[in-house]
């Protein structure tokens, strides 16, 4: 069974609320409807949102790190927000795992969200329906979409790539080796709810160069990049410094 | 969580209307055991009417708490599963059996204790079903004991009985007395299962931490910012904005007036002698008491903290 998820990488995130945004501005404008905003522009705002960014603080002074904290349905394996909806409108697709509404069964009545511990779940002021993170439902899937974009809103934002995409129930994805790998794990394990959205750990690197041989800084480097052009055209990385010091020495 | 006053109507209300509705059926069964004398038919007709018209109150109420009350016949789909499904055919049940227990009365059928049997059954499984409702969510633990079903079935039944004396003392008032004892055992019974729950809230620890919300390892973890400073749906849901000193005053005054005051009441109105001051005083009671357990209702749901609040805890 598939079970598609979002792995988020605590390293990296630096809080800008790309994945904020632009989750808002693909799923108000994409098919599950709009997304209310309330006031926008006057005294006590408020809105619609199924991701937020939020931030937090762990150790003292001097020793304190500041953790961006990226929020959206975790798509729990063991939803308990699913068994308690009264109508049958929130459910778990089997070919994919999501966590979904139908809206147009769902009654708003809030128990789902009650059941929620995450409070993943919003319910729209205006259309007084809830509404959830639904991992880009509509663009996952879009075979008129390009590969490449056929991924959540927020992953494609994510100007660090802060987000992983995939299934973890296929040990060779990306993020199942990710999850290996860097020891990932899921939010309020206590209560069994089996979130498929999984966070990197922060860990604490000491500085180093930034690695590339053509940085004047010269600290280690595993790989170094390939001097000739063709070398570097054929990894994919072009080395724009390098190429051209080249030309400036062919004989004329 | 942040009280939803429909959900409180409809829980007080509908307790109120199934305590009723036992009561009714036990005065008739023990009438037909021969333990006292029968009470008049519009003592059951009286009260199977209060019964319906209360529990319809509730259903209304109900309907306010619905962002969709047009789509609410929905809800009856997912009985397998949902607690709040049950209780969507559980009340209307209730209610019908309620409304031919009174039918039968009025016609002197003879199927009327039948009927009667049947709404004790409708009405249990109701108080079941409304009390698992909260008791289901394994996350407020506030919420998550045996003890929110004892509260639910006593403190309806006690409701329930209370305005069944102030009924006898208006059409059958040999049984004041009896009826009257009867709703103080359950009042005091309620007052006891409720400060049982009171005081083991007092004491839980919350399983979920903002360590374990993060999973960031560090014994010193606060948020900084809850990533936005406008509302949103998340804060008006789970945050009842009530000082301490506020709830500290709810809770107080609801053990006095649902538990301490109507037992007052119940007990001078059921040893006064002229029946226009029994009467004043049990209807005093039951108004004291409906008023009592709408306040712990309120409180029930304001001192539930979910879990999600975490994520909340500041603005920035």
């Amino acid at each position: 069974m598939t079970q598609m998820a979002l792995v988020i990488d605590l390293n990296v995130c630096v809080g800008c609320h790309a994945c904020v945004t632009s989750c808002k501005e693909w799923n108000t404008s994409g098919e599950s409807g709009s997304l209310a905003d309330l006031n926008p522009y006057d005294a006590d705002p408020s809105g619609t949102f199924f991701n937020r960014v939020q931030s937090f603080e762990a150790g003292s002074y001097p020793n304190a790190e500041t953790i961006h904290f990226p929020k959206s349905c975790l798509h729990c394996e063991d939803p308990p927000c699913v068994p308690v909806c009264p109508t049958g409108a929130s459910y778990k697709r089997k070919e994919d795992g999501l966590v979904l509404v139908d809206f147009d069964k769902c009654i708003g009545c809030k128990y789902c969200a009650w059941a929620c511990p995450y409070g993943a779940r919003e319910l729209d002021e205006e259309r007084k329906e809830m509404t959830k993170c639904t991992l880009c439902v509509d663009r996952i899937h879009d075979e008129n979409l390009s590969e490449r974009d056929r991924q959540p809103a927020c992953v494609l934002a994510c100007p660090t790539s802060a987000r992983l995409f995939g299934d973890i129930h296929d040990p060779e994805s990306v993020v199942s080796k990710a999850i290996r790998e860097r020891g990932g794990y899921q939010l309020m394990p206590e209560w069994n709810t089996k979130p498929a959205n999984h966070y990197l750990p922060r860990k604490m690197t000491s500085a180093s160069g930034c690695g590339e041989s053509g940085c004047s800084c010269k600290t280690g480097s595993a790989e170094p990049t390939p001097q000739t052009l063709d070398a570097q055209l054929e990894r994919g990385q072009l080395h724009l410094a390098s190429v051209a010091t080249r030309i400036s020495r062919t004989p004329q | 969580m942040n009280p939803a006053f429909s959900v409180v109507f409809l829980t007080t209300l509908s307790g109120a209307a199934q305590g009723l509705l036992i009561a009714l059926v036990g005065v008739e069964t023990g009438s037909n055991l021969g333990l006292f004398a029968a009470p008049p038919t519009a003592f059951y007709v009286m009260g199977a009417t209060l019964s319906v018209t209360l529990g319809g109150l509730g259903l209304i109420a109900s309907f306010f708490h619905l962002g969709h009350p047009e789509r609410a016949w929905r809800a009856v789909a997912m009985w397998r599963t949902s607690w709040l499904s049950r209780e969507c055919l559980c009340l209307p049940a209730f209610l019908a059996c309620a409304f031919f227990y009174g039918v039968a009365h009025w016609f002197g059928s003879p199927w009327s204790l039948a009927l009667g049997a049947l709404g004790v059954l409708a009405s249990a499984a109701l108080f079941v079903c409304s009390a698992m409702i909260y008791a289901c969510l394994r996350f407020l633990q506030e919420w998550a004991t045996p003890l929110t079903l004892a509260n639910f079935v006593l403190l309806g039944c006690a409701s329930g009985f209370t305005l069944v004396t102030a009924l006898s003392a208006w059409f059958a008032s040999s049984l004041t007395a009896g009826l009257a004892v009867c709703a103080c055992a359950l009042t005091l019974a309620g007052c006891a299962s409720r400060s049982a729950s009171l005081v083991r809230n007092a004491r839980l620890r919350p399983k979920s931490t903002v360590q374990s919300a993060t999973g960031i390892k560090n014994a010193k973890v606060v948020q900084v910012s809850r990533g936005f400073t406008a509302g949103a749906f998340n804060l008006r849901e789970f945050f009842h904005g009530k000082s301490a000193g506020t709830l500290r005053g709810v809770k107080w005054g609801f053990l006095a007036t649902a538990f301490v005051v109507p037992i007052v009441l119940l007990a001078l109105g059921a040893g006064v002698h002229s029946i226009g001051v029994s009467v004043g005083l049990l209807a005093a009671a039951c108004l004291v008491q409906y008023a009592g357990l709408v306040a712990e209702r309120w409180f029930f749901f304001a001192e539930a903290k979910h879990p999600q609040n975490l994520y909340y805890a500041r603005v920035g």
